[in-house]
């Protein structure tokens, strides 16, 4: 008799421990936790370009993740992508005036979404459609508009300096 | 204390267990041909013959761990070719073997061993189950060991054990595998004894496959000898004793040679070992 | 022409080799929901293959943490970005090296005892003799190892990942200086659920592979003391293999 409850402690002990962790991993060390229910609205958004834009990347207004792009795809009847954004149930009030871009988290890092708050007095609610959009900065077309410029100066200033 | 008294309440002469012109090839080589036995109720029948020549094999076919590869094997009424698993489980319900070294769970004490075919066949409360298995081994005068693990039990005992267990269903027919290998003289007693009164008192029908010769003499109510797939005689140990023909005479004798040589096939002796035959 | 002929035979033999795994896997599946009704067997192979290699993944779990957060914090110290080191060890961790080095631990500690025990009990015949009592050792002795196995997988390979990721803090933040602070919102955030279900999957899987070739090769090890102990190799090398091809797969589909 001894040898089994031994052998069911250790075997309690050890399965205790086992969902224990699995319970951590799950709320303490994603970011998301178990969400069993799904209390998100939706967003869509148009964007002439969205970059390098990923699904599951976060939506941001004033820094903080408020929810995330759920799925991206093209309208090729608008000639545009497409982004449908989650957004957690308890931000509900943002102006129906924001207009949204893309930005890029430090040099290398990842691209979101951001809001910036307009002053209207509705809101955005569930399965709207946002129409001011930003694009995605393309570090290219960056690049060569800022070469093209500098090549148009260069030009100028020497047409200004023939007599 | 031979077969007048074998016949506990079974009809004589009929057979519970018959093999009809089996043959058992494994691996292309030819293990039986035409081998014909028949086990009748309510005796012990003893299987004999020079190791090598598939006693062991014959008790698998009997069991239908293996099938024959021709003829029929039909063991209390089923035809062992026709069962599926289930089937099969169902006839060995009715059977209890005892393997050479007792076989016992190792992961289990005595008592849980004597227990275990009990508790997976039936559903009877704990203390039905108690009585039961005390009874059988007290009936091995083990009861005393019965809270020992297997590796603490001697050759005998274990075999002891093995029997119990063996019994506690009931079975209709026991067979043992070498039950006499490796033991002391006072063990091979105690078996012995077990083996014959376990068959009378509780009426059912023994199968023994041994080699030795003395034992089954005053053992067995009837005994096949095997040799070369075959049965190469049949009868009481008596009869079998006063055979005349070699090869039984050199098995019961004990001779070193005979017409089973003493060498194994091989180049001339001179030849190889002068050095012309080349080696092997 | 003998060469061509041996190759035949060869593939011939692994073709039956696998046919047989197959056939041996499909009698675990059809005979586990009965085994399923004796919770007290299978509870008793869970403290086998759990419980009692509890010790050495934990501290192979701290050990691969600690290497991580040491190696981790010297990769990412090169692009000024050290406070990373949390997200890149729980990622590491939990995705692959946890369910991965847990599965190859498992194969040598559990699946070992596995095939060497089922390898010893049919070469003293118990198994045979329990055939003999019309007990089905697939059913009363395979499948409470297997269930038992793939109960256990998962758990061992989350407490490795938990440790591990205490290792790595235990390098990283207590001996190099990271914050800790934005070593475990770094983490927090960029962690998600699917990260941690992917590792489940995987070690998942990889408990149904080691346990069923443990058992497998144990039922069919040849029943002498020279059989068992290549089967028992055979295990390790089986199942090692097994866990990095079915990693790779499940890696690509679960990317």
């Amino acid at each position: 008799m001894k040898q089994t409850s031994a052998t069911e402690l250790g075997t309690g002990l050890f399965v205790v421990l086992g969902f224990a962790a699995l319970f951590f991993m799950a709320t303490q060390i994603s970011s998301r936790g178990l969400t069993l229910r799904d209390d998100n609205y939706r967003l869509t958004a148009t964007f002439d370009n969205i970059g390098g834009l990923k699904v599951g990347a976060p939506v941001s207004i004033g820094g903080v993740t408020i929810g995330r792009v759920e799925s991206i795809e093209y309208d090729s009847k608008l000639y545009k992508a497409v982004a449908h954004l989650a957004i957690e149930a308890r931000y509900d009030h943002i102006p129906n005036d924001s207009d949204l871009a893309i930005y890029t988290a430090g040099l290398l890092g990842g691209q979101y979404v951001g809001f910036t708050p307009g002053g209207a007095e509705t809101y955005y609610k569930n399965g709207d459609r946002i129409e001011m959009t930003q694009s995605a900065v393309i570090l290219e077309n960056l690049i060569s508009k800022f070469l093209f410029d500098k090549a148009g100066d260069g030009a100028k200033k020497t047409q200004g300096a023939t007599p | 204390m031979n077969a007048s008294n074998a016949m506990a309440g079974a009809t004589p002469g009929e057979a519970i267990a018959r093999l009809t012109d089996v043959a058992y090839t494994v691996g292309g080589r030819s293990i039986f041909d035409g081998l014909d036995i028949s086990i009748e109720r309510g005796k012990v029948t003893a299987i004999m013959g020079p190791s090598g020549t598939g006693k062991t094999t014959l008790l698998r076919l009997i069991t239908g761990q293996i099938h024959a590869s021709r003829g029929s094997v039909i063991v209390d009424g089923e035809d062992l070719s026709r069962l599926d698993r289930e089937g099969m489980y169902r006839l060995r319900r009715r059977m209890g073997m005892l393997f050479q070294n007792g076989a016992l769970l190792t992961d289990l004490d005595v008592y849980e061993n004597v227990a275990f075919p009990v508790r997976e066949h039936t559903d009877l409360p704990e203390e039905l189950i108690s009585r039961i298995v005390l009874m059988k081994l007290q009936s091995v005068g083990l009861r005393g060991a019965a809270r020992l693990r297997p590796s603490e039990l001697s050759g005998g005992m274990a075999r002891r054990v093995a029997l119990a267990r063996a019994i506690v269903m009931d079975p209709k027919i026991l067979i043992y595998d070498e039950p006499f290998a490796g033991l002391d003289p006072i063990a091979m007693g105690v078996v012995m004894r077990l083996i014959r009164e376990t068959n009378d008192a509780l009426g059912l029908t023994s199968i023994v496959v041994s080699h030795d010769v003395h034992e089954i003499g005053r053992l067995a109510d009837f005994a096949y000898l095997l040799s070369g797939g075959k049965v190469i005689a049949s009868g009481t140990p008596a009869e079998l004793a006063a055979n005349q023909a070699p090869v039984v005479r050199q098995f019961m004798g004990g001779e070193a040679d005979g017409p089973v040589p003493f060498h194994y096939p091989a180049p001339d002796y001179a030849t190889q070992l002068l050095g012309t035959g080349g080696n092997p | 022409m003998t060469v061509l002929s041996d190759l035949a035979e060869n593939g011939r033999g692994q073709l039956e080799k696998w046919g047989r795994f197959t056939l041996f896997v499909g009698r675990l599946f059809a005979v586990s929901p009965r085994a399923l009704a004796r919770p007290r067997l299978i509870v008793e192979q869970v403290h086998n293959s759990g419980a009692l290699s509890l010790v050495i993944i934990m501290l192979s779990g701290l050990f691969v943490g600690m290497v991580l957060g040491l190696q981790g914090y010297d990769l990412l110290r090169r692009f000024g970005s050290t406070e990373s080191l949390g997200t890149a060890a729980a990622l590491g961790l939990l995705r692959e090296l946890g369910p991965v080095i847990t599965a190859l631990l498992f194969a040598g500690r559990a699946g070992t005892a596995l095939t060497s025990e089922i390898g010893l009990m049919s070469a003293t015949d118990q198994l045979s003799a329990m055939e003999m009592m019309a007990v089905d050792p697939i059913r009363r002795v395979c499948a409470p190892r297997f269930l038992g196995g793939v109960i256990a997988m998962p758990l061992l390979a989350a407490i490795f990942s938990m440790i591990g990721i205490f290792g790595a803090q235990l390098v990283g933040v207590t001996m190099m200086g990271v914050d800790s602070g934005q070593f475990w919102s770094q983490m927090r955030s960029a962690v998600e659920l699917r990260d941690i279900v992917e590792g489940v999957v995987k070690s998942i899987a990889f408990g149904f592979a080691c346990s069923a070739i443990a058992v497998y090769e144990g039922y069919h090890a040849l029943p002498t003391a020279e059989g068992v102990g290549r089967a028992t190799t055979r295990t390790v090398v089986t199942s090692s293999v097994a866990v990095l091809a079915i990693d790779y797969m499940l890696t690509a589909v679960l990317l």
